[in-house]
């Protein structure tokens, strides 16, 4: 049976606010913040950080605005850099690239945009939009459509609330582009603009079916960025006081943390334009004796301690280093690593029954019940 | 089976002869500007120590910091043009964006962008261009750069644009020495771009220091091959060390670690490596050193390279103490202790002076020191192995308490108890623990080749098999060969079921 889907922190009580002009220490703790909720997907937005860095340098400024501030007819642009995270590490991230399916879409549309937002916040999309906005002036929305990273186009908050899934527009270094008018469904949608993004490389700048300034307040997750900003401040600034900075995650997300340890195994496979496979970790200090694997397609979708799983997808599972608190890719985990295993309360639409279809454990191919590792504190049992 | 080993650190040279398991004989001089110096008079002095002993000697290898301490200290640098074969991909972000200031002002010898690199799968990007490439061959001529790093998209899986690049700048500018980047490293453009650069920045001195190595043998009468370690506990030919300095880069704490394991019979240990300025802690593991888990940067450049994970702090030998207020280091005097050193002449309170003062160390002239207050020592004594010890508890992963392994010309400033420590071993050659890890390096032999129409096991066998002869033909001893990493990669877009396979095999040098 369908619940209606929740929308929580909709009621605009309060006066939205203020647009700011972000500085590049915003950007730096973003882009760490960002890694961080990516849960090992995403792409390590260091060469997005890069290029703001250059671009900053040459005096462009990006402006964030609150998403309560946009008019219910605002036109919004979702976007995101498509395919696997590896590729990324060797065709690097070019802004101008990423502007081209925004023009297209625009001359598609008949239209010009009043905003830009990210799909996902994690990894390097979080950082993504904000080189478009540099270079066209546009302004940033605080806020995406996954609250994290996730692999796949029907796993976003605008799909588990029905919105519609086209127009899609894609482009490509070379001078290819796509524009997909229509698709069934968001999956079909999926589905038809992989194989394009896998046949110009596996990687390709993307932009969504743009979205209204009243659906981005209704069915986006809001204030993202500046929680991904805040999230990188508190690292930076326990790295700075020599304080535990996988504390600090935990603090500024009211995490849990599940497991330290070493990895000692990673088997990965590419896959249809997605980076399949599991890291295995070995406990050390109070988890000593005990193993952790822990899957991923492009992300983390489930953990196991010897065995028995306990925390999965939509909570987020991130695996940091345990010394710096850096994220730690899926594509770049490898033996010999020292990590903590930490669990992030997942965005509540996701906990509905739609949502839970949609990135729920079984959306990964795990049959497994969605337990939360949070809603186990809740009811008074034991954590795992 | 006798080898002998030479360590030419910033303040030392130090030679051993090993044979078998055993330290046959240990010297240490004075590094000298020239390289050769130093190293003639080590092996000199060795000779002297060990009498007939050093005929039959089948290798001599050679572990230096010279390198990574160029890049470091900006220092004998040459420069270095930056051909990258990657347009219209990453256009934004030109060779050497996010190195140092000072270190790009350097080494740039110009930056080329220009069509070409390949896709995941192995399908070309864009097709080479190479009018281009011979434009960029000409302008590195004309502006009298003989250097240059090839690097082009995704070259770990084709190396086909970056061997036709360089084909076409040679011909444009035979006198180039041109690095590409698949020779270097793995998946991760900017950083093995980054790598390659610094590479082809460190050919005139890798040059000039190999030369320096082969004319010190030469002049000691010793008939044995040169090696030059690498990063990994191995070593490999002279001819191939002048070639790729970086692969020596973290030679130095490899040796030291793999030295205190063959020294000591221990293979899991936490290592304090005490030297004249700097105390570095690291942690052996299974006779090797346990690697660094992030991203290593040298010289504040973003590289690949999997590199011992060691901690250092500012206290060595020649660390200088103050007085009133007391404070210990950063600065040391390094390899002028011999004589700015009370206890040498000096008028330089060094920790080596304490350490003379304090009774554990019995060096120069112990008259000299007989003036410093017992309280003083003491005080220096306590913050010195309060320091250690804090350091080497960073390092530990283990609640269980392990040995530590005190090592280097200094390792008398290490603490014989700490926490989490369960003994603290100080063993005879231990001073010369670089020297005896260098000698007993091993060789490998490394294969990356695509095969085509054979199943998974078939496959790897047969890589294997070539890796083997590999290491043979580079003075492995078959007895003791094993394999370290192997590796494939399915290449989808070829007819045949192409898979790339990259096997290494490392083993002893065989007597020969």
């Amino acid at each position: 049976m369908e619940k209606a889907v929740p929308a929580p922190d909709r009621i605009e009580t309060a006066a939205p606010r203020a647009p700011r002009v972000l500085t590049i220490d915003d950007i730096e703790a973003l882009a760490l913040g960002a890694w961080i909720l990516g849960t090992g997907g995403g792409g390590d937005p260091y060469h997005k950080l890069l290029n703001m860095r250059e671009l900053y340098r040459k005096g462009h400024t990006v402006t964030l605005i609150d998403p309560h501030s946009l008019a219910d007819d605002a036109q919004v642009a979702v976007l995101s850099n498509m395919g696997a995270p590896l590729v990324g590490q060797e065709r690097l991230a070019d802004p101008e690239f990423a502007v081209k399916p925004v023009r297209t879409m625009e001359r598609y549309l008949g239209r010009r945009f009043d905003a830009v937002m990210s799909l996902e916040i994690g990894g390097g999309n979080g950082v993504h939009p904000l080189m478009v906005a540099a270079l066209t002036g546009y302004p940033v929305v605080d806020a995406d459509t996954m609250g994290r990273a996730y692999p796949e186009a029907q796993m976003t908050s605008v799909a588990v609330a029905g919105l519609q899934c086209f127009p899609f527009t894609l482009a490509d270094i070379r001078d290819n582009e796509v524009i997909i008018p229509r698709a069934e469904s968001w999956k079909w949608m999926e589905r038809i603009s992989r194989k394009a993004c896998t046949e110009v490389g596996s990687v390709a700048a993307t932009c969504k079916a743009p979205r209204t300034g009243r659906e981005v307040k209704d069915h986006g997750i809001l204030h993202t960025t500046t929680k991904a900003i805040d999230l990188g401040r508190a690292v930076f600034d326990a790295r700075a006081r020599h304080a535990d900075p996988v504390q600090a995650i935990l603090d500024a997300c009211a995490g849990r943390l599940l497991f330290t340890g070493k990895v000692v195994d990673v088997e990965r496979r590419a896959t249809e334009g997605f980076l399949r496979g599991r890291a295995e970790i070995d406990g050390v200090d109070g988890d000593a004796g005990q193993r952790f694997t822990v899957h991923f397609q492009n992300e983390f979708s489930v953990g196991y301690l010897d065995g028995v799983p306990v925390v999965m997808t939509p909570d987020l599972i991130c695996v940091v280093d345990s010394v710096s608190g850096d994220g730690i890719g899926t594509d770049v985990i490898r033996y010999g690593q020292r990590v903590s295993v930490l669990a992030l309360p997942g965005p509540e639409v996701f906990m509905s029954e739609k949502g839970l279809e949609a990135v729920g454990p079984r959306a990964f191919g795990f049959d497994l019940d969605f337990r939360s590792v949070f809603a186990e504190t809740v009811s008074g049992e034991t954590a795992p | 089976m006798k080898r002998i080993g030479i360590d030419v650190g910033g303040t030392n040279t130090d030679a051993v002869l090993v044979d078998g398991n055993a330290v046959m004989g240990a010297v240490k001089t004075a590094t000298t500007d020239d390289v050769t110096g130093g190293v003639r008079t080590a092996l000199r002095d060795l000779a002297v120590q060990v009498g007939d002993a050093i005929a039959g000697t089948v290798a001599v290898m050679i572990g230096t910091t010279h390198f990574i301490n160029a890049v470091v200290q900006r220092r004998s640098l040459n420069r270095a043009a930056a051909l990258r074969i990657c347009l219209p991909a990453c256009a934004s972000l030109p060779p050497m964006v996010d190195w140092p200031r000072d270190l790009a002002g350097l080494v740039d010898g110009g930056s080329y962008m220009v069509e070409g690199g390949h896709e995941y799968d192995g399908r070309p990007l864009m097709p080479l261009d190479e009018r281009a490439v011979a434009e960029a061959g000409r302008r590195m001529r004309a502006d009298g750069v003989r250097s240059a790093a090839v690097t082009s998209v995704f070259s770990p899986l084709t190396s086909a644009f970056e061997d036709r690049a360089a084909e076409i700048l040679l011909s444009e500018h035979p006198e180039l020495r041109v690095t590409c980047s698949s020779t270097l490293g793995r998946i991760g453009l900017l950083e093995r771009e980054n790598v390659t650069i610094l590479n082809a920045a460190l050919q005139d001195l890798a040059e000039e220091t190999v030369r320096a190595f082969e004319t010190a043998i030469t002049e000691s009468g010793i008939a044995a091959p040169l090696f030059i370690t690498q990063n990994d506990g191995t070593v490999v030919s002279a001819a191939i060390a002048r070639e790729r300095p970086v692969y020596g880069f973290a030679s130095g704490p490899t040796n030291s670690m793999r030295g205190a394991a063959f020294l000591s019979g221990i293979d899991d240990a936490m290592v304090l490596d005490v030297g004249g300025t700097t105390s570095d802690i690291g942690c052996l593991r299974a006779g090797f050193p346990r690697e660094a888990n992030n991203v290593v940067q040298v010289g504040g450049v973003r590289t690949l390279f999997r590199m011992p994970d060691v901690l250092s702090i500012g206290i060595g030998g020649g660390t200088v103490v103050a007085e009133a207020p007391l404070s210990i280091g950063p600065l040391s005097v390094g390899y002028r202790l011999t004589r700015d050193a009370l206890v040498f002449g000096g008028d330089t309170l060094t920790l080596t002076d304490v350490a003379v003062a304090a009774g554990i160390s019995d060096i120069g002239d112990r008259a000299r020191v007989a003036s410093l207050s017992p309280e003083l020592i003491r005080a220096v004594m306590a913050t010195v192995h309060r320091r250690l010890s804090e350091t080497v508890d960073r390092m530990k992963t283990d609640a269980a308490a392990v040995p530590l392994l005190a090592v280097g010309g200094g390792a008398m400033l290490a603490p014989d108890r700490m926490d989490g420590i369960s003994e603290v071993i100080r063993v005879e050659h231990f001073a010369v623990a670089n020297a005896v890890g260098a000698a007993t390096a091993q060789v490998s032999g490394e294969v990356d080749h695509v095969f085509r129409d054979m199943d998974r096991d078939t496959l790897l066998q047969t890589a294997e098999q070539m890796a083997r002869e590999r290491a043979l033909a580079a003075g492995a001893d078959p007895a003791t060969l094993k394999v370290v990493d192997m590796e494939d990669l399915p290449l989808a877009y070829l007819p045949g079921n192409a898979v790339r396979a990259r096997v290494r095999v490392v083993g002893d040098i065989a007597a020969r």
